[in-house]
């Protein structure tokens, strides 16, 4: 064995995947893990841990998977995450832990996304349970969203004996876990469901169907229902789109519906309800992995993808193996690219994309070089089916229903460090304060916010 | 799980239902919606409120059978459950301020309601009527059978019908009841609030452009998640895209792009279309559908 390289992690083949909504990545077994926890050098000064916005004890964790001590592992990582199975998935470690990893300096870094799969899978699979709460403290904190910052924040407080209900606004706990990631690269029954139920275990409630800000406002819960403190992780819901013409023709969709739609409603499988427009032949506008997440879908629901996008190929926002894996399983790159106009029939129904030729200049306010449309260049590419996939922001809904809190002009709510907002005893936390960002950097908000929560109901105490 | 208090039958394939739902209930107001979900394996349904009571925490949706959903809908009985029941989704109508109350006072209102568009119409003019503010309401429908709430709105409103066959109230449809009001009978009205089929909103806001008369329209686009999350009920009114969900669902009917809203509203009618046939057909389905093997 080559120690310079990662044991490779065995993937469906790209072919078969592209027609099915399995998971792409099968992870590694018991063996491959051992020998690639092997690799680790043990640092005495581990800079993995520093790329780790929840600071994970990598190397503790390591050595257990080496002494062959998975359920040691597991409560190694729980000490700092209470979603392992899912950040070993989608977490970008590339630019985070394994992005810092001493082993990588020469060869390839640690496999640490993969080996911390493995231990919450293995952990999954042989049932271990995560650790007990403290008792009760008789505090009750509602927080609202059940996403990555919210599902952290509450299991965060539960331990501490605080009493917590998630407010959820759809029929499902998850948020952009359930309705955003697709299923081929983060399984929902297996993965996602069974983390929230650890999270249930906890102690903690979650009353879905309930929309804070119009079911009942952040001031009534304070108010009227008795709730101490509240942290806000209520994400990036609300999709942007270009503002160019033909955008409202049928068969332009915002990758928030596409997405929506196929992962959250379930419209790829026959069994369920809601429908699904698959396309033909689909042009996914943007670059990012909420771009690559809506190709690879319509790519599974039988259409041939192009995926658009004004800048080069070393710019693309997404993490690199997304879209290598999107490569391989036969996207279409129209890099330098930018659409102008949305065609359409006489129904009112997409019938093409006018682009136009991009080229990169000077570097912008973001330190990429800005694309230059190149004159004259125009084109139309054919297609049935539009997804605009340009960002998201987040949904003013609770924002404007409640009293004192602060906002940015980019409608994010202001909150520092701790979470702690302009409000008393509200904390936010996640893509609500950043903008569209990663499922960990979340994950790291929410545990600051509970942090905060704690300090601010135990000084008040 | 929401339970079904009360389901009804009110005319061939529109329901009535009151459902127990109090966290809907304590806050809602007329104008606004919720989405309703009958299973795990359902649409998310959004339908406009048509009636609360906060004392007993239920909701009364009603409805009109258009697809497979909206058909496994009407087979639920008193008793049974929604797996989910959200809201209040939307705006409140903009009548129903209780801040804005005296100024509403001053105003002469017209309701047009067509057909199962009767049902969103009903609540605002209730809440009116317990304000002390009485509206006039034209509901209209296609036949006598086919009108609803008739007893309950006149209860609350001074009420006229139009039937388009005439075998009710006056011939013709609600811009022939609005001419016979404002020509004949020399009503003068500050505001109109039409709710029905979009081409009936689109034709009677037209006509109350002519008559100079401020109309608010109710939509009911696509939608999935009802919270502005999706942007499927994107609606262009005057120069601007407005999410129905959270911009609306009421918007100024002289400014909305109805024939646009109107090709958006037909984007599913083929699936729905298959969806209903699949299961029309039941156990003796064997393809052609374009969705099974």
């Amino acid at each position: 064995m080559d120690v310079l390289k990662k044991v490779p992690v065995r993937e469906q083949d790209p072919k078969v995947r592209a027609t099915n909504f399995e998971e792409v990545c099968l992870g590694y077994n018991e063996e491959e893990a051992k020998a690639e926890a092997e690799r680790c050098l043990k640092c005495k000064n581990p800079q993995c841990v520093k790329g780790c916005p929840v600071s994970i004890n990598i190397p503790g964790f390591i050595e257990e998977v080496q002494n062959g001590n998975v359920e040691e592992a597991y409560k190694v990582i729980g000490q700092s995450s209470a979603l392992p199975a899912i950040c070993g998935r989608v977490c970008p470690q590339e630019s985070q832990c394994e992005g810092k990893c001493i082993r990588g300096i020469k060869g390839e870094p640690i496999s640490i996304g993969k080996l911390e799969r493995f231990v919450a899978d293995w952990s999954r699979e042989n049932n271990i349970e995560p650790e007990k709460s403290a008792a009760p403290n008789g505090k009750k904190v509602a927080v609202i969203g059940s996403g990555p910052s919210g599902l952290t924040c509450a299991g965060d407080l539960a331990k501490l004996g605080y009493d917590v209900t998630i407010f959820e606004a759809l029929h499902e706990a998850g948020g952009v876990l359930v309705y955003g990631i697709p299923e081929f690269r983060l399984p929902k029954q297996s993965v996602v469901k069974s983390e929230i139920e650890n999270v249930k275990k906890l102690g903690v409630k979650i009353e879905t169907n309930v929309i804070i800000g119009k079911s009942i406002t952040v001031d009534q819960l304070l108010n009227d229902e008795g709730f101490d403190a509240i942290f806000i992780g209520s994400g990036a819901g609300l999709p942007k789109f270009m503002g160019i013409p033909g955008e409202s023709a049928n068969g332009v969709f915002s990758a928030n519906e596409y997405l929506t739609r196929s992962n959250l409603m379930k419209a790829f499988d026959d069994e369920y309800d809601t429908p699904i427009v698959a396309g033909k032949k689909v042009a996914v506008v943007g670059g990012g992995n909420v771009a690559m997440d809506a190709a690879r879908t319509a790519l599974r629901l039988g259409a041939e993808v192009h995926v658009i996008y004004r800048r080069s190929e070393s710019e693309l926002p997404a993490r690199a193996e997304e879209v290598h894996h999107a490569k391989e399983e036969g996207i279409i790159f129209d890099l330098l690219t930018n659409p102008t106009e949305i065609l359409t029939n006489e129904d009112g129904w997409v019938s093409g994309i006018r682009c136009i030729k991009m080229e990169l200049g000077e570097p912008d306010a973001s330190g990429r070089r800005r694309p230059v449309e190149v004159e004259g260049s125009e084109f139309d590419i054919e297609v049935d089916t539009v997804i605009m996939s340009l960002g998201t922001s987040p949904n003013p809904l609770i924002s404007s229903t409640t009293i004192g809190l602060d906002t940015d002009k980019r409608k994010c709510i202001v909150a520092d460090e701790s979470g702690k907002t302009s409000k008393d005893g509200v904390y936010a936390g996640g893509d609500a304060v950043t903008g569209a960002a990663t499922v960990i950097l979340a994950m790291e908000a929410g545990k600051a916010g509970a942090k905060g929560i704690h300090e601010f109901l135990t000084q008040n105490a | 799980m929401y339970k079904i208090l009360k389901a009804e039958e009110l005319t061939t394939n529109i329901y009535l239902m009151d459902v127990e739902a109090p966290r809907v209930a304590k806050y809602c107001l007329p104008g606004q919606f919720v989405i309703v979900k009958i299973d795990d394996k359902g649409e998310r349904i959004p339908l406009t409120i048509c009636d609360y009571n906060r004392e007993k925490g239920t909701v009364t949706i009603v409805f009109q059978t258009v697809g497979a959903s909206t058909q496994k809908m009407a087979d639920l009985k008193e008793g049974d459950y929604f797996r989910d029941f959200t809201g209040p989704l939307g705006e409140p109508s903009e009548l129903v301020h209780e801040d804005n109350i005296d100024e509403i006072k001053k105003e002469k209102i017209l309701f047009v309601a067509g057909g199962v568009g009767t049902a969103p119409v009903y609540p605002q003019v209730k809440w009116l009527h317990e304000h002390n503010i009485e509206a006039d309401v034209i509901i209209c429908a296609k036949t006598k059978s086919l009108i609803i709430l008739e007893d309950e709105m006149k209860k609350v409103g001074n009420v006229t019908i139009a039937t388009d066959d005439g075998s009710y109230g006056l011939k013709g449809m609600g811009t022939d009841a609005i001419k016979e009001l404002v020509n004949n009978q020399g009503k003068k009205y500050d505001r109109c609030v039409v709710i029905g089929p979009m081409i009936m909103m689109k034709f009677t806001a037209m006509l109350t452009k002519e008559l100079g008369i401020p109309t608010i329209v109710s939509l009911n686009p696509i939608m999935v998640d009802g919270t502005g999350m999706c942007g499927a009920c994107r609606v262009t009114v005057g120069d601007e895209i407005k999410f129905a969900c959270v911009d609306g669902p009421e918007f100024d009917g002289h400014k909305v792009d109805f024939d646009q809203a109107m090709k958006r509203q037909q984007m599913y009618k083929t699936e729905e279309g298959r969806a209903m046939l699949k299961l029309k057909e039941g156990d003796t389905h064997h393809g052609g559908c374009g969705q099974c093997s």
